[in-house]
């Protein structure tokens, strides 16, 4: 049976994108979580990946095509095993929604980091001398390219054509992708706002305890710390996690934390952290660092755009103390965290010098009241004061 | 390895890191952080692409010796053979 692989929409206001490069062609066989295009975006340059086994029967769009979302890309001969009503992309059946991919249900939960890990090939490709030196300079990661050369070798070609996707670029439409939904969300979500002040002078010195026990590649930030909270909050009350559509909230079952990182051509981008809650803190910090180095170089996958279920923004390293942040809808909170500083403090009567951090809540009024709100946010202080427990 | 070698390696390794900063722009003497907002998580990525390329282990608490492109030459010099 022939399934469809249609133009993803990695956003709330995503209405069109261009196939930059195929890595398939028909005949190939494809695996599920598989990067099989690149497609540029408002938000840059994204690897799609197919949420289907099968062959690849016919590319229907072009490298260099704009298309609008929902159009289908490629068809696909479904693995029988696979199951036939099983999606062939993110989105599927009303891919025309802009809300579509941000869908609990579209999100395959099989397609989380060790999935997609599985599905990397077992040997590293041959790739020629002049071609990895040509991929360095284009900062072409050759692990994600196809080989044309003999035995698959990846050429300077091969590298080239990949190469030509914009990295330095802060896409054109990015501005107007930011403005668009955040638009939408104050038109739309009544929002509220709270902050909390708390001591996290007991994670600094356990972070830095940690970090000198340990490899320099096992270090963690503190805005991994942050990470964690906030996912075991979202496990323990219900009403931040997840999407409002159709006039009704929908908690998700798995918390993807997004963490919005800014890149330095200006703009911001807010891939997930697949089942935050549920990863160790190493692991967690693993993620985080090649999300960052991958949203930075412009090569995010769709799903991680299109999965979270609850946004981070942290400003830790600027000096403001707080964030009123927005929600990116169809999500219904934020978490903000402004600088982790010294401050006066009264600890058993007395004044003393402690590391404070200011957290704040963006909340939608539709879904929670400020009671809960303040208990959300007093329960990922109380993860921070047990930095063991992350 | 001279001090030229040495300052020009590092400058690879940062925009290795940091991809949307021309390595042509880049001023010695200023902080990378005043210059294009060097965050906490690209310290660390500088602190481990130091440990793989050239050995050498840099403690969190002296990350601040790495602020800039003539502090790093002025603190590696003498680790890096």
């Amino acid at each position: 049976m022939l399934s469809e692989f249609r133009m993803p929409a990695l956003g709330a206001d995503m209405e069109e994108g261009t196939v930059v490069q195929w890595n398939v062609a028909p005949g190939d066989t494809v695996k599920r979580g598989q990067v099989v295009a690149v497609v540029e975006t408002d938000k840059g340059a994204i690897d799609v990946e197919i949420f289907e086994d099968g062959v690849v029967r016919e590319i229907v769009v072009q490298p260099g095509t704009k298309v609008a979302v929902g159009t289908v890309l490629a068809r696909l001969e479904a693995a029988a095993s696979a199951g036939a009503a099983a999606p062939a992309s993110v989105v599927h059946e009303d891919a025309r929604s802009s809300v579509a991919a941000s869908r609990p249900s579209a999100v395959n939960p099989e397609a989380s980091a060790e999935a997609l890990e599985a599905t990397a090939p077992p040997v590293r490709a041959k790739v020629s001398p002049a071609a990895r030196v040509r991929a360095r300079e284009l900062g072409v990661d050759v692990a994600t390219l196809t080989g044309t050369g003999p035995g698959g070798a990846i050429t300077v070609e091969d590298v080239e054509k990949a190469g030509v996707t914009p990295r330095r670029e802060l896409p054109g439409g990015m501005r107007d992708a930011i403005a668009a939904a955040m638009s939408r969300s104050k038109r739309e979500i009544p929002h509220y706002y709270l902050s909390l002040a708390t001591d996290v002078t007991v994670a600094s010195d356990w972070l830095v305890a940690r970090n000198a026990s340990v490899p320099v590649d096992e270090r963690v930030i503190f805005a991994a710390l942050l990470i964690k909270a906030v996912a075991l909050a979202c496990r323990e009350l219900e009403g931040f996690s997840g999407f409002y559509r159709e006039g009704r909230f929908e908690e998700s079952p798995s918390v993807h934390v997004g963490v919005a990182v800014a890149l330095r051509g200006g703009g911001l981008v807010a891939p997930a952290i697949m089942d935050a809650a549920d990863k160790a803190l190493p692991a967690l910090m693993e993620d985080f660092r090649q999300l960052v180095m991958r949203a930075r170089a412009g090569r995010l996958r769709a799903s991680e755009l299109a999965a979270p279920t609850i946004i981070l923004t942290s400003l830790g390293d600027s000096a403001v103390d707080a964030v009123f942040p927005i929600i990116q809808p169809p999500q219904v909170a934020i978490v903000g965290a402004g600088a982790v500083g010294m401050r006066p403090w009264v600890v058993d009567g007395q004044v003393v010098p402690r590391q404070v951090i200011s957290l704040s809540l963006g909340a939608d009024h539709r879904v929670t009241d400020g009671r809960l709100g303040a208990q959300f946010l007093a329960r990922i202080a109380s993860k921070l004061a047990a930095p063991e427990t992350l | 390895m001279k001090r030229e070698e040495l300052a020009a390696k590092l400058l690879a390794m940062v925009t290795d890191i940091a991809p949307d900063v021309d390595p042509a722009t880049v001023i010695p003497g200023i902080d990378f952080r005043d210059q294009f907002d060097f965050d906490s998580m690209d310290t660390l990525n500088f602190a481990i692409a130091l440990h793989r390329e050239l050995g050498v282990e840099v403690p969190e608490a002296e990350y601040s010796r790495l602020a800039s492109l003539d502090k790093c030459v002025a603190y590696l010099a003498g680790k890096v053979r």
